[in-house]
């Protein structure tokens, strides 16, 4: 996923001179996973280049350039360390088109990884997106494979909204099933991990059937799609898993039509559970699809808790807690 | 962007006025410390405890006894142990970013409770729960162990300000990297400090590097203990690869800020050793550069041989270094037995009352 992302951005710098990539170390060290190497010796230093440590700083500089012409495409290392940054969302990058009814409006696309499933502990490895969809103004991108990721972030680069484009850094290297004591899959042996070289895009907006099937509907994004596919897999459970590539816009469409055919639904995600997206989630499927519920929503999510060091597959909304929940979903 | 042909108005800017002349007080220069035999050799043994710690938590990372994160301080040892060895347990307090392993050695913190906390075990300081980056002991005044990058600058100026408003007589050693310095909460906090002449020690550990950026490509003004200039902190450059300026540094900072004079600002020029993090390959900079430095200004090697001068033996030296290569390997035995915390663990501490 990391080639695709690197491609993306390869791809949007050499088609528009307005595409400027930045970041804590993206430009001489090519990212601390990666994501930006070789970018710098291509495009040069005045497109592609380092910013001190002040996210703050950063993204309020990015919001400036965005709304004097350029595309911006800041990185911030790790979601968690966007709060610093939150003022200059919320209120500026976010505001600035309706506040001047129009006369500017801020292209940017903040990149960063999210999630957690690699030791990185309380602050390394948060899932912030629900703080963000909360954020009127502010689209939230967060895919969930190489292919995607490359056709989405191409697609929220050409957005002339700001974009919030979030990377589930769990599957940077590999789909992951959920198992942590297993070794790691290459993006080679998944179909999803074929990117080709070229420019295209996969618009915002628009969820995907990663899996079809009839018993219950799951939603989901980022890392939980695979999660969520490897469990029906493993239990022989014909679930319908939807991941929704995109949380705002959100492809309301997509999924009534899923939960319609099933009659169930459960929402799955990594991030903490109070007021977060699946609340949203829950609350637009029992708009839409009331009267096609056969069981109460079931939302899987991490605990209300900090992200801990030590018991970090405690936390991790595991294979365990999908088959407890999807047990209550078909009893109910 | 903006819709075609919006009219933009053209301000114009006039030439300030030359600035004046600093006419306030200012520190004395620090001088290098004079030690006694038996702190220096104190000294030499902290530095060592914190260097076969540190090289310990390197192997149990290579074994993956330790995950995620963990960033060694292999190469700054006279920083912490030369700052830390002018404070008063139980009266001053310390706070430091995520590379925080050497501060609580140097601090007297236990090893093993350390090293629990790295390889995230229930024995851990934090239960297991913090990890390398995130440690804390109320009992030493060790305010942490904190992953966001200069966040703990305001928590430090914080604690100064509890200590002022108690009237405890404590300084807040506040420290932070050459990266972190470049946070705008850093000059928040220094603007604040001032204003409100707060016992802290801002300690800028300037290793050169902040992950893969060296100072001068991230920061515009380079030499950081100018940093706190326009807020009137006064500002030391320190040599901390040498233990002795380091405290000799301590000593004039910690006598301006109890004197009630505010805070102040130490540079201390030192490097690290290793990679950020155990993930960095380091390519950044060329093998020759850190082999220079451990050649030439090695903290421990400087100080062993001015023990040596001073007619320390060498079997003195190596009885101090099986001791502390036997305290090593309890504390990583110690760390490889404790069980992982029990899940129950995930829901304590969330808050101090309940949900
Ligand atoms: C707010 C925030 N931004 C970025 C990071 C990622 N990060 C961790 S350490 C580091 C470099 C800091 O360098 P420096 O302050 O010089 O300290 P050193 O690592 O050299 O001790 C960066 C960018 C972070 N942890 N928090
Ligand atoms: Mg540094």
């Amino acid at each position: 996923m990391i080639q695709a992302i690197n491609s993306a951005l390869d791809v949007m710098l050499g088609r528009d001179p307005m595409v400027v990539v930045m970041g804590e170390d993206v430009g001489y060290f090519g990212g601390v996973f990666r994501a930006t190497q070789g970018l710098q010796a291509k495009h040069g230093r005045t497109r592609v280049f380092d910013t001190p440590i002040n996210e703050c700083g950063i993204v309020g500089v990015a919001v400036g350039m965005g709304a004097y012409g350029l595309r911006p495409v800041p990185e911030i290392q790790f979601a968690d360390y966007i709060y610093p940054a939150l003022d200059q969302i919320v209120s500026e990058a976010v505001r600035i088109r309706y506040r001047s009814a129009g006369e500017y409006w801020i292209p940017i696309t903040i990149r960063s990884p999210l999630g957690g499933g690699i030791f990185g502990g309380q602050t390394h490895s948060q899932s912030p997106e629900g703080v963000f969809t909360h954020v009127t103004g502010l689209k939230t991108v967060i895919p969930s494979n190489p292919y995607d990721a490359k056709g989405l972030l191409i697609a929220a680069i050409e957005d002339n909204d700001p974009v919030l484009f979030f990377e589930p850094k769990r599957i940077y290297n590999g789909p992951f099933d959920g198992h942590y004591d297993r070794p790691v899959t290459p993006w080679s042996a998944h179909p999803a991990g074929e990117v080709p070289d070229d420019y295209y895009r996969i618009p915002l907006g628009k969820a995907a059937v990663a899996r079809e099937g009839n018993a219950f509907t799951i939603l989901a994004y980022g890392t939980m799609v695979h999660v969520a596919i490897a469990f029906c897999e493993e239990n022989g459970v014909d679930a319908e898993v939807i991941d929704l590539r995109t949380l705002v816009p959100l492809d309301v469409d997509t999924i009534t039509a899923s939960v319609e055919k099933t009659g169930r639904c459960m929402i799955v995600h990594e991030a903490t559970r109070t007021g977060g997206f699946g609340a949203e989630l829950s609350a637009t499927v029992q708009e839409r699809c009331f009267y096609a519920l056969e069981a109460p929503i079931e939302r899987v999510t991490g605990w209300d808790t900090p992200y801990p060091h030590g018991l970090e597959w405690g936390y991790f909304p595991g294979p365990i807690r999908l088959r407890e929940a999807a047990k209550r979903l078909m009893e109910a | 962007m903006a819709k075609p042909s919006s009219p933009r108005a053209a301000s114009r800017s006039k030439a300030s006025a030359t600035p004046p002349v600093p006419n306030r007080e200012r520190p004395p220069e620090p001088e290098r410390y004079s030690a006694s035999r038996e702190e220096m050799l104190e000294y030499y043994r902290q530095m060592m405890l914190i260097r076969r710690f540190e090289e310990r938590a390197g192997q149990l990372y290579g074994l993956g006894l330790i995950g995620g994160f963990c960033h060694l301080y292999i190469g700054q040892e006279a920083v912490a142990v030369g700052m830390q060895s002018a404070l008063e347990v139980g009266k001053d307090s310390v706070i430091t970013g995520y590379r925080d392993h050497g501060h609580m050695l140097a601090y007297g913190i236990d090893p093993k409770l350390i090293m629990a906390e790295l390889t995230g075990r229930e024995a851990g300081i934090s239960r297991g729960k913090g990890g390398s980056m995130h440690m804390f002991s109320v009992e030493h005044g060790f305010y942490g162990g904190h992953g966001i990058v200069g966040a703990q600058v305001s928590l430090g100026t914080g604690l100064a300000f509890k200590h002022k408003y108690a009237g405890d007589g404590g300084v807040c050693v506040t420290y932070f990297g050459d990266g972190a310095a470049n946070q705008g909460q850093v000059y928040e906090s220094f603007n604040m400090a001032e204003l409100w002449k707060l016992p802290v020690i801002f300690v800028i550990e300037n290793n050169q590097y902040a992950m893969g950026t060296s100072v001068n490509r991230a920061s515009a003004e380079d030499q950081l203990y100018r940093r706190g200039e326009s807020f009137r902190i006064p500002g030391l450059q320190v040599d901390g690869m040498d233990v002795l300026a380091v405290r000799g540094a301590a000593n004039v900072a910690t006598e301006w800020v109890r004197s009630g004079k505010g805070p102040i600002l130490l540079e201390l020029k030192t490097y690290r050793y290793r990679g950020h993090s155990m993930s960095d390959p380091a390519k950044y900079r060329s093998r020759e550069e850190v082999q220079a430095v451990r050649d030439k200004s090695d903290p421990i090697e400087h100080l062993k041989k001015e023990l040596e001068a001073l007619g320390v033996s060498e079997d003195e030296l190596k009885a101090i270094d099986k001791e502390i290569r036997g305290q090593v390997t309890e504390a990583a035995d110690f760390a490889e037995e404790s069980p992982e915390p029990g899940a129950s663990e995930l829901y304590t501490d969330v808050l101090v009352g309940r949900y």
